[in-house]
Order: C-alpha cells, then structure tokens, then sequence
C-alpha cells in the first residue's frame, strides 16, 4: 500500500495463433476503466492554478487517458477534490460525491483537501476524508505536477489491481539524501563549490 | 496633519468623545456609544468633514476591558482626501449585550460589514434591515473571532439544505444567493438629516 508498484500485473497472454488475446474479464474491463477516467473537478481553491498546469500541454494529464473534463458529477467516475473545503460547503461536496457514477474514484488534491492543512481553525473541515471516502492523497501546497501524475498512475495502478484501500503519494526520493543534487556532499565539505 | 477633523467633533459633540489620538497623521476619535450614530451622520453630512465613503467596519474584542468590544469605522472623504477612524466602545464581559446602532442607513457598505462584525464578534447592530449570518452558516454556534472561542473547537457538520419552493438553485435558501439578474437595493435618503447642519 501507498507506493507505486513496478507495473500492474501482466494481464495479457497472447494466443498460438495471431489475432487474438486471453486475459480475464475483470482485468480487461479494470484496463478500460484505468484508461478512460472521466474527471469531475471540485476546485475550490490555490491549487487550482497547478491543476490547470497539470491538465494543460506541459504536463498534460491527458497522457494518461485522463483527458476529459465533465462538469456534471453524473457523467464522471472520477472526483478532483482540489483545495479547501469548509464546513458550510461539507454538505455540497457529499452530494456532488453521491451524484457521481459508478464505479468512483477520489483524488484528494493538495494538503488541505488531505487533512485541511494549515487551516486549523473552526471553519475548515480537517481533510475531505471526513465527509466522503477518498482514495488517493496527493500531498504538497501545492503538490508538483509530478506528485500529481504519481498519484494519477497509483490511481490507476490500484483500479488495475481492483485495490480501493486508501493510498498517499510518497516523495520518490528524499531531495537531503539524494546524492545526485549534490546537497549531502556540500553540507559535509563546508565548501560553497559546487561539487562535480 | 488633519487634526481639524478632531477639533471639529470636539467642538461639536464636548461631552461625547472619550478620547482622541492622531498618531502619524492617523486621526482616531473614540466616542460615546450611544452618541456614535449621530456623530456618523454629522461626519457624512457637514461639508467640513464630508465623510461620503465607509471604508471598513470591523470590531476588536478585548477581553480583559469591561466594555469589552470596539467597533471601528474608518471612513474617507473622497471631495476632501482626509481619513479618519471612529470607535465606539460596547459589550459587557460576557459579550451577550453587545449592541450598538447601525450605520448601515447612512452608508449603505456598511450592511454586510455589520453582518459580518455581528457572525464574527457577535455585535449586535440597532436597526440593521437585515442582521444575519454572512459568512457563516446559521447552525453556527458562538462567534469565532472573540478572543474566548476555543481555537481547537470543530463543530458539526451540517446538512444539506435543500429549500422547496425557491427559485434559487440549491444549497442556497430563498434569502441568499444572488438571483438571475440585477436587483435594486431598497433605499432611500434619510430624511432626518436636517436637525445637525
């Protein structure tokens, strides 16, 4: 649980002959599923700005099968919880997050949709799992587009996999002991040169 | 710099201000209570001061004073350039009489300022057309910008509120929300103005 996987069990098996595959059926319906999410956008907040940077062409979500936005809950299987939920809208997201078809995902984008963030105080609902079920936690404030497309993979990953526990986007590598940025080998030799 | 404006309403109301300071060119006149909406009125209407503009409405809530809020109006002569901040000192220790007249006649920007002083501070203000919640929701229980509402407190979730017979769209009730449309705010001059020029 909570990190991604090598790559989702192989699922195909080809045949002797040319033309024709087996696979499973819950397997071949959880690959169109995984390919085809139909995202419903609740933005509410900051991190809307990254959502619209990671739905646009630079890091174009699209990629992965993610592409269209509908703005009606009844036409998407997929909930973008994407920043701060208060209390008075608590209400409004359940029923946005009842009217969606099934079967349904939910991406809680960003800190304060996790777990409300800084926003300790009596006006923020302390993260959206509170109100509705969520599936994947994309932590940051906001959360790079790269933290975003991990959690879109895990996402998939986990319908893949028929998995709807919950799961957090883990850093892929703590940036204090990664040797390729060169932090550790500077912090040891006190030298303000840039190592090689 | 314009300490006139304070000499001004020295000289017109003697027994009614409580103390006045213009720290930094900051003209600040607390007054009486009871007398704040007169003095409003004389500072919108006499062409020396000619205050057309009300900035902010706000309060600040000190618990440890025995009256315990200060409600705080800057104002803004937009002909003359001079600004000036009006306080009015209300409230006993418990907050439960905190009352004082509305403004919101004289300045109609003063309505939702005064709505969200009375879901903030729990200001109550003398004939406001309309003093609810603005902010927050009505099951809101106490007023969470006073000193003693407890920081860590969460309150419940609501329900949805889902009004029959409406024309607004859901989860707004018949009374808030913006209809389709403009709408006209019912208002017209006060027509007392005559008895302070």
């Amino acid at each position: 649980m909570g990190a991604l996987k090598e790559g989702s069990p192989d699922i195909l098996t080809s045949g002797a002959g040319e033309g024709f595959v087996t696979t499973q059926f819950n397997s071949l319906l959880a690959w169109a599923q995984k390919y085809s999410l139909f995202m419903y956008p609740f933005v509410t907040a900051c991190c809307g700005m990254e959502f619209m940077s990671v739905s646009s062409p630079r890091y174009d979500f699209s990629r992965f099968g993610s592409e269209a936005p509908r703005f009606s809950p009844r036409q998407s299987d997929l909930l973008w919880v994407v920043g701060t939920i208060v209390q008075r809208q608590a209400p409004v997201l359940r029923r946005i997050y009842e009217q969606l078809a099934e079967p349904k995902w939910v991406l809680a984008f960003g800190t304060c949709a996790s777990c409300g963030g800084f926003y300790d105080n009596y006006a923020t609902v302390a993260g959206i799992d509170k109100i509705i079920p969520c599936d994947i936690y994309v932590p940051g404030c906001p959360p790079r587009p790269e933290a975003v497309l991990d959690g879109l993979m895990l996402l998939q990953d986990k319908i893949q996999r028929g998995d709807r526990r919950p799961a957090i986007v883990k850093p892929r590598a703590d940036p204090a002991q990664d040797q390729s940025l060169g932090l550790v080998q500077l912090r040891r030799s006190g030298s303000s040169r840039t190592p090689v | 710099m314009s300490k006139a404006l304070i000499d001004l309403i020295r000289q017109k109301f003697p027994a009614d201000v409580l103390e006045s300071h213009s720290q930094r060119g900051d003209d600040t006149v607390v007054v009486y209570a009871p007398r704040w909406k007169d003095i409003a009125r004389f500072l919108r209407d006499d062409p020396r001061a000619d205050m057309s503009m009300l900035t902010d409405l706000t309060a600040v809530d000190f618990p440890d004073r025995t009256p315990r809020f200060e409600v705080v109006v800057h104002l803004y002569s937009l002909s003359k350039g001079h600004r000036l901040r009006l306080k009015a000192r209300v409230g006993d220790a418990a907050g439960t009489n905190a009352e004082i007249d509305t403004v919101c006649d004289l300045w109609a920007s003063a309505n939702w300022a005064e709505r969200e002083c009375w879901d903030m501070f729990g200001v109550r203000f003398k004939g406001h057309p309309d003093l609810r919640r603005i902010l927050l929701y009505p099951e809101f229980e106490g007023h969470p910008l006073r000193r003693d509402y407890p920081a860590d407190r969460i309150q419940p979730l609501v329900p949805y509120l889902d009004v029959p017979n409406t024309q607004k769209l859901p989860p707004f009730g018949p009374d808030e929300g913006m209809p389709f449309g403009r709408q006209t705010f019912q208002q017209g001059p006060s027509t007392d103005d005559d008895d302070v020029n």
